[in-house]
């Protein structure tokens, strides 16, 4: 664990108040002492802080920070993940935890660090009940999977989509628009007949099987 | 302790039937569709299918550069885009770390306001058409004419308004808006009576909205469901007191809250709001400053366009701006803001360069409908109709 980095020198604006301050001290201390290991790195920007850990035990994590007497937080009031493709990012993805106190409002931000070749990472639903949605939302955008998810499938996109797009490897795609001079073309990638149409398009109702 | 959410069940006796409603039904508030276990008129289970107005902004925030990415903040919430105009462009002065003139504080604060009012207007309309009662909707949207009337004045648009950016506004406000404005927040009072005597003691909406759809305090704090829909159950919770921004902390305003956690208490608790937050917009429009409404900061703002004709350096900075944008710190902010629906929230990671690396949004509308199974289970169908609309979802915000 590296001591704590400063990015940039906060401007007075954004520097948290003195209890915050101390809450998100607090945590870093506490995450230190009880799972040392998995704290890699602790980020201060704009008066934010930011607790980089491995995934291994996040269950165990984000149970201290919410249990413990002095910090309390209580609330997770957003999970989402990054993709650290382009940035070199090893390992690749990063599930984001927001972290709040409803009793002194301190926020925290707990990112945890998920690997490329097992893109899998604890569930937290049965500790937070709202992270269902946010993560079939990361699972269906990202390819990461929770495990424990009591419904884990795609929530935004088609069940059949093929891919996760907001990963930083997945195109911005266009098809590209029918005119007059490439009306043939485009016409043959979609399929003819109705048999070809059913092929492609049909897909079998859950409730008719 | 807490249970997980997973599609909110009870025992079927075997005579159930499963349906859709949706996502073409006029009450579903866009394209909203329910899988609905039924039991005769009784719903047993309730599952929110989302996504059919899935358009990838988060995606697409990847691939403008800040200003550019003003324009998709609009077309999320349509009904509150200014809001989202404001915690967008919080989000990317945070990051910045600037700040912006007095005098773009304060129209930031009023336009929020007025918002807040527009969004409430088309959700009291649509909420007492779908239980019957046609003439809220038309005297509602009397009102709203006139909000859209002074948005399409300071910005050309009605609804895709774009007017709050990072560093300030899109442009000062026109001559003659702050009396139009004035006008409306004269007259809206007696308006907001007018509604509440068509609804607020009508014995078929009571009927319709008393202990429907009922959530319980520790239930909406599990499922993190924010703004009026907490309000309504007793929670005094409003982003503009707890973490005031953009100079809230200034303005003399209540936080309505009810503690019955039912439709009803969700429609008072909104119209509580709306007239709070008239009182909000006139204190903003008497204490107006005069000023710049952008920042000075010539490395954020584009520069005027009188000065482009005369000065070379204004000249770079408007094509380095307009060709690169700005450039960010490399860093991570997060910055939350009360929204008509709740708290909406931009998670911004920026890798120093001209484009957002990552922009989340911590949309309210998707996290409250969470609560629609858990409020629906074990009530009749015809009250789903009521309780969808009293959540206030807006599809294009729940979809992004």
């Amino acid at each position: 664990m590296t001591a704590q980095t400063e990015q940039t020198p906060p401007t007075d604006r954004f520097a948290p108040s003195e209890a915050h301050a101390a809450s998100h001290a607090a945590a870093i201390a506490a995450v230190q002492e009880a799972f040392g290991d998995q704290l890699i790195e602790a980020v201060s920007f704009r008066g934010e802080t930011t607790l980089v850990v491995g995934r291994d035990r996040i269950l165990d994590i984000l149970a201290l920070l919410r249990d413990h007497a002095d910090l309390h937080f209580d609330r997770l009031s957003d999970l989402t993940a990054i993709d650290y493709l382009n940035l070199g990012g090893d390992p690749r993805f990063a599930v984001v935890y927001h972290l709040m106190s409803r009793g002194n409002l301190a926020r925290l931000r707990v990112r945890a660090q998920v690997p490329e070749d097992d893109p899998s990472i604890a569930s937290v639903t049965g500790m937070f009940p709202m992270a269902n949605w946010p993560e079939r939302e990361v699972y269906d955008l990202f390819g990461i999977v929770f495990v424990g998810h009591p419904d884990l499938k795609r929530i935004l996109l088609p069940d059949d989509w093929d891919g996760h797009p907001l990963r930083k490897d997945y195109p911005i795609g266009a098809e590209e628009v029918q005119f007059s001079f490439n009306e043939d073309e485009i016409a043959a990638q979609y399929p003819q007949t109705l048999e070809e149409r059913e092929d492609r398009y049909f897909v079998p109702h859950p409730l008719n099987n | 302790m807490a249970t997980t959410l997973a599609p909110t069940q009870v025992t079927l006796s075997g005579d159930s039937m499963t349906i859709n409603m949706g996502p073409q039904h006029p009450s579903t508030h866009g394209v909203l569709r329910l899988v609905l276990d039924l039991e005769g008129e009784t719903v047993m289970r309730c599952e929110p299918v989302i996504g059919y107005l899935h358009t990838g902004f988060e995606k697409t925030y990847e691939t403008k550069t800040y200003l550019q990415g003003v324009v998709l903040t609009d077309r999320m919430d349509y009904l509150a885009p200014l809001s989202n105009n404001l915690v967008y462009a919080l989000a990317t002065e945070k990051l910045l770390g600037i700040d912006v003139p007095e005098r773009a504080k304060v129209i930031r604060v009023l336009l929020a306001e007025l918002t807040r009012i527009n969004n409430h207007l088309v959700w009291l309309g649509t909420q007492a058409l779908d239980l019957g009662a046609m003439s809220a909707f038309l005297y509602c949207f009397r009102e709203r004419e006139v909000l859209l009337d002074l948005f399409e004045m300071m910005s050309g648009a009605r609804l895709m308004t774009s007017f709050i950016r990072p560093g300030g506004l899109m442009a000062d406000l026109p001559p003659g808006w702050t009396e139009l404005a004035d006008s409306f927040i004269r007259a809206f009072p007696a308006r907001v009576d007018e509604y509440e005597s068509l609804l607020t003691k009508n014995e078929i909406f009571r009927e319709r909205t008393i202990g429907v759809g009922v959530i319980s305090r520790e239930r909406a704090f599990e499922l993190d469901v924010t703004g009026p829909s907490l309000r309504a159950c007793g929670v005094d919770w409003d982003l503009r007191k707890l973490a005031p921004y953009s100079g809230y902390e200034n303005y003399d305003f209540n936080v309505p809250t009810l503690s019955g956690g039912d439709v009803y208490d969700r429609y008072l608790v909104r119209i509580a709001e709306m007239r709070e937050s008239t009182k909000i917009a006139r204190q903003a429009l008497d204490r107006l400053p005069d000023g710049p409404v952008v920042t000075d900061n010539r490395k954020i703002a584009i520069p005027p366009r009188a000065e482009l004709a005369t000065s070379m350096e204004a000249l770079i900075h408007h094509f380095k701006l307009v060709s690169e944008g700005f450039k960010p710190p490399v860093g991570e902010v997060y910055q939350c803001i009360e929204s008509p629906k709740g708290e909406i929230g931009v998670y911004m990671v920026s890798d120093g360069t001209g484009k957002p690396y990552r922009c989340h949004v911590r949309a309210p509308s998707f996290i409250n409908l969470q609560a629609l199974g858990p409020m629906s289970v074990g009530g009749l169908v015809a009250d789903l109709v009521a309780i969808i609309g009293s959540i206030d979802p807006v599809l294009g915000e729940v979809d992004r």
